[in-house]
């Protein structure tokens, strides 16, 4: 395989501690090396620009059946949206856009590696065919636990070490990448037509309550010492008054330390936090309570959180949180898709539009940015717009855009209808902070890499990793006076570098090297009794049979294997 | 105002994509340019000079060009497609989408089109002298924001699923309209002055419906409120006034709950 030199560029590497130093990377074989190791490189001139490692997305619905359900329901999400045919596939679509679209997409901005946010285990065949046809970026799905009838009744019972062997079971059968929990025992609920909006509130029938269900798995991922630890979709998302509940949830990480060979140092990743940081007591007079919760978290080592920013477009809202696309569509009165998967989850579908004359939105819009600005380790805050529930994911670079300049949320106010009672409702009009690209490298690279427990793999730059680089036309010495700029640099990255091999030279993509699927492989003890109960399960209420129910390998696109041995 | 006459010398054997034909494209263009357009036949791409002869040249601006089609247009689509000024006239017949996505100008379609004419509409004027297929100012497949302005006038009679989604505008129906008026309708007036067949004003949350004949299967979620005269389309008439759809949310405004009317001709 041939090598690489990328030269002279700013480097921005929070795993190595590297701030903006001009440095030359070296690439060999699809691994970074000591630019000195290189015997007759390429060259990569990138004097006068920023070099990061590949962009990390840890939360993002981009496979699988929900996705898909937006794709069909929305055929006007492509109407004069869909670009010609610019790369081998065709591009189609805006907030769900078509597998290759997403792949292109993701790489122009110079990311590499998306985690899928759910994925529902009864239909992780097609999560992994999607996953082949999402070209270039490399591709982990986690199951969705937090309904799922086996763990209830585990955790019910505080078998930890039972649902341990389940959980290892089903991540092999779905060839999954970590435990997903959304909306703990209210998806459930949703089945009796009732919701969990506080964690105390009970599940009907299994008389567990949220709360025990985010303990067990907390106690369960630490017990197989999985590489990313839960990543929680708390409850009662998207309601006025909600951060309570939020402040609750985070609470419930209290004394849990990571137990892991992976560089992770959190037990709890809550996601979207936007969504769950409100005061008040309705629409009317909701308010940012961003404050409360960053100021929990940053006093709390063992938690990170990802924004889930509002991007003010019309969008589509999917998530596996039945009860609150139900609740959401009585509100916009728009179509709504409702699924229920067996024993497992239930997911809902409803085209949204956040726009800058509703004050909702335009209070959603500051919460967001207010999470990132009030962090202060941006080593635990990621940048995302839970895609593409509050935005799609290409509106990343306007995210970016809005983080490191004041003056471009500023603009973006000025388009507000109800600008006084959002500046009243909210504290973005007080925060002068502007991060800097290190800031944004740990949002976008580091940071998450490092949650997922693959910053061994992905998010860095130090030999041995793989060579993964993305350069943008952006001089840190002199940054562009005109915001928009900013936007479109990040936007169209000038070289993205996946494996070695050049991708995307001046925002084209030129390559698709083959992508891969991650997922964790976790040996567990033999357990006769989880066994039974998987089979006596499948006999009894699942429609599928059990032999039929566990991924075959021909669903299973270029797998990287993560594992994990407990029996050691 | 300059006028672009394109004659249909070679049809073509599948169905023409005619998106480029509009009073937006032809501006500012010679003859020759014009011709140089590109229309599809099925997938493949070719100029519109291939298929029709055009003669003179487009005006300086949209508005300034008027564009007669003659020959035998019914398989040509998408005549007029979001344009916006300007004034196209159809000696025949023509096929689907004409005037889709129109923003203003005029459309003078002197034979029948077919379906899904004027769908998305937010502007301007579209008659047809004959008779319109289906979803003739409709929304867009899976789009919730129909027809938001403009006029369409059909002589004729009308297919299915006609103002789905309508959210302003009006539409005057000379004949008869088949099921489905304004479904989901949010806004504007529809006009039928022969005969419905059925399912009219289903889940219709605001605007107007009058059917000068009779209704077939008349919605139960319609109710009789009393009898009213109102001038429709320049002339008075009495009519039974209908509120509906009883099944549908309302919104309330200033303390009174909006219906969508429903007037049947006496």
């Amino acid at each position: 395989m041939s090598e690489l030199l990328i030269k002279n560029g700013f480097v921005f590497d929070p795993l190595q501690g590297i701030k903006g130093d001009r440095m030359d990377i070296g690439v060999k074989d699809g691994r970074i090396v000591e630019a000195g190791a290189l015997a007759n490189p390429k060259t990569i001139d990138a004097a006068g620009m920023t070099v990061m490692a590949g962009g990390v997305d840890i939360h993002s619905h981009v496979v699988g059946p929900k996705v898909n359900v937006g794709r069909l329901f929305r055929p006007e999400d492509k109407l004069f949206k869909s670009p010609l045919k610019r790369c081998n596939r065709m591009e189609m679509g805006f907030s769900v856009p078509s597998t290759f679209k997403t792949g292109y997409d993701y790489a122009r901005m110079g990311y590499v590696f998306v985690n899928e946010a759910a994925m529902p285990p009864l239909h992780s065949p097609h999560v992994h065919e999607e996953i082949r046809d999402t070209p270039i970026i490399d591709n982990a799905a986690m199951p969705v636990f937090g309904n799922n009838w086996f763990t209830l009744e585990y955790l019910k019972n505080n078998e930890i070490e039972n649902n341990a062997a389940y959980t290892a079971w089903l991540l092999r059968a779905t060839r999954g990448f970590g435990i997903k929990v959304v909306n703990p025992g209210g998806s459930e609920a949703w089945g009796w037509g009732l919701n969990c909006e506080h964690i105390h509130d009970p599940v009907p029938y299994f008389d567990i309550a949220p709360a025990e269900i985010v303990k067990g798995l907390i106690e369960t991922n630490e017990y197989l010492g999985l590489p990313h630890s839960v990543h929680l979709h708390c409850n009662n998302l998207g309601n006025p008054g909600n951060y309570t509940d939020t402040l609750d949830s985070l609470r419930l990480a209290e004394g849990y330390a990571p137990k892991n060979e992976f560089g992770r140092e959190q037990v709890m990743h809550v996601t979207h936090l936007q969504f769950h940081a409100y005061g008040g007591d309705s629409w009317k007079n909701v308010e940012s309570r961003t404050k409360e919760i960053m100021d929990y978290v940053n006093a709390h080592d063992n938690i990170t959180v990802d924004m889930g920013q509002v991007t003010l477009d019309e969008t589509t809202t999917m998530t596996a949180d039945g009860p609150f696309e139900h609740h959401l569509r009585a509100g916009n009165n728009l179509k709504w898709a409702n699924v229920d998967v067996e024993l497992e989850t239930a997911a809902g579908v409803v085209p949204y539009v956040y726009s800058p004359k509703i004050k909702a939105s335009t209070v959603q819009w500051a919460v967001g940015l207010e999470i990132a600005l009030m962090s202060k380790d941006l080593m635990r805050t990621f940048l995302t717009t839970d895609h593409p529930n509050a935005g799609p994911f290409t509106r990343y670079p306007r995210v970016i855009t809005w983080l490191m300049s004041r003056a471009a949320r500023d603009a973006t106010m000025k388009t507000f209808k109800w600008l006084d009672r959002t500046i009243e409702s909210t504290s973005i009009d007080g925060i002068d902070r502007e991060l800097g690209l290190y800031e944004i490298a740990q949002m976008t690279r580091a940071g998450p890499a490092k949650a997922l427990g693959v910053s061994n793999i992905y998010g860095g730059l130090a030999p041995g990793m793989d060579a993964d680089v993305a350069v943008y036309a952006l001089d840190p010495e002199s940054m562009p006076s005109d915001p928009a700029e900013i936007e479109k640099v990040f936007g169209r990255c000038a070289w993205l570098v996946k494996d070695g091999v050049v991708t995307v030279r001046d925002g084209e993509v030129v390559a698709e090297p083959a992508k891969r699927t991650v997922w964790v492989d976790v040996k567990v003890p033999e357990n006769a009794q989880v066994q039974r109960d998987i089979y006596e399960h499948f006999l009894r209420h699942y429609s599928v049979k059990l032999d039929n129910y566990s991924l075959f390998e021909e669903h299973l696109h270029n797998p990287r294997v993560i594992e994990v041995d407990t029996t050691q | 105002m300059k006028t672009v006459t394109l004659t249909l010398t070679n049809p073509s054997e599948l169905f023409l994509e005619g998106q480029n034909i509009t009073p937006d494209n032809f501006a500012g263009k010679k003859a020759a340019e014009i011709a140089a357009l590109d229309v599809w036949e099925g997938k493949q791409k070719s100029p519109l000079g291939k298929y029709f002869s055009v003669e003179g040249d487009g005006g300086a601006t949209a508005a300034e060009t008027k564009i007669v089609l003659r020959g035998d247009c019914t398989r040509t689509k998408r005549i007029g497609q979001q344009m916006t000024a300007g004034e196209i006239v159809i000696e025949g017949s023509a096929d689907m989408y004409i005037g889709g996505w129109m923003k203003g100008g005029k459309i003078h379609v002197k034979g029948n089109v077919d379906s899904f004419c004027g769908i998305g509409m937010e502007g301007g004027e579209l008659l047809v002298d004959g008779n319109a297929g289906s979803h003739l100012g409709s929304s867009p497949r899976g789009e919730w924001r129909g027809m938001q302005g403009g006029m369409i006038r059909v002589a004729g009679s009308v297919g299915n699923d006609t103002a789905t989604f309508i959210n302003g505008g009006t539409i005057v129906i000379g004949g008869d309209a088949d099921i489905h008026v304004s479904t989901h309708g949010e806004g504007g007036t529809v006009v039928v002055k022969g005969n419905a067949k059925g399912r009219v004003g289903g889940q219709m949350v605001k605007g107007d419906i009058y059917v000068y004949g009779t209704i077939e299967n008349p919605l139960p979620g319609f109710q009789m409120v009393g009898e009213v005269e109102q001038e429709v389309d320049g002339e008075k008439a009495r009519f039974v006034h209908h509120i509906g759809d009883l099944g549908e949310r309302h919104p309330v405004s200033r303390g009174k709950t909006v219906y969508a009317n429903l007037y049947t001709r006496i």
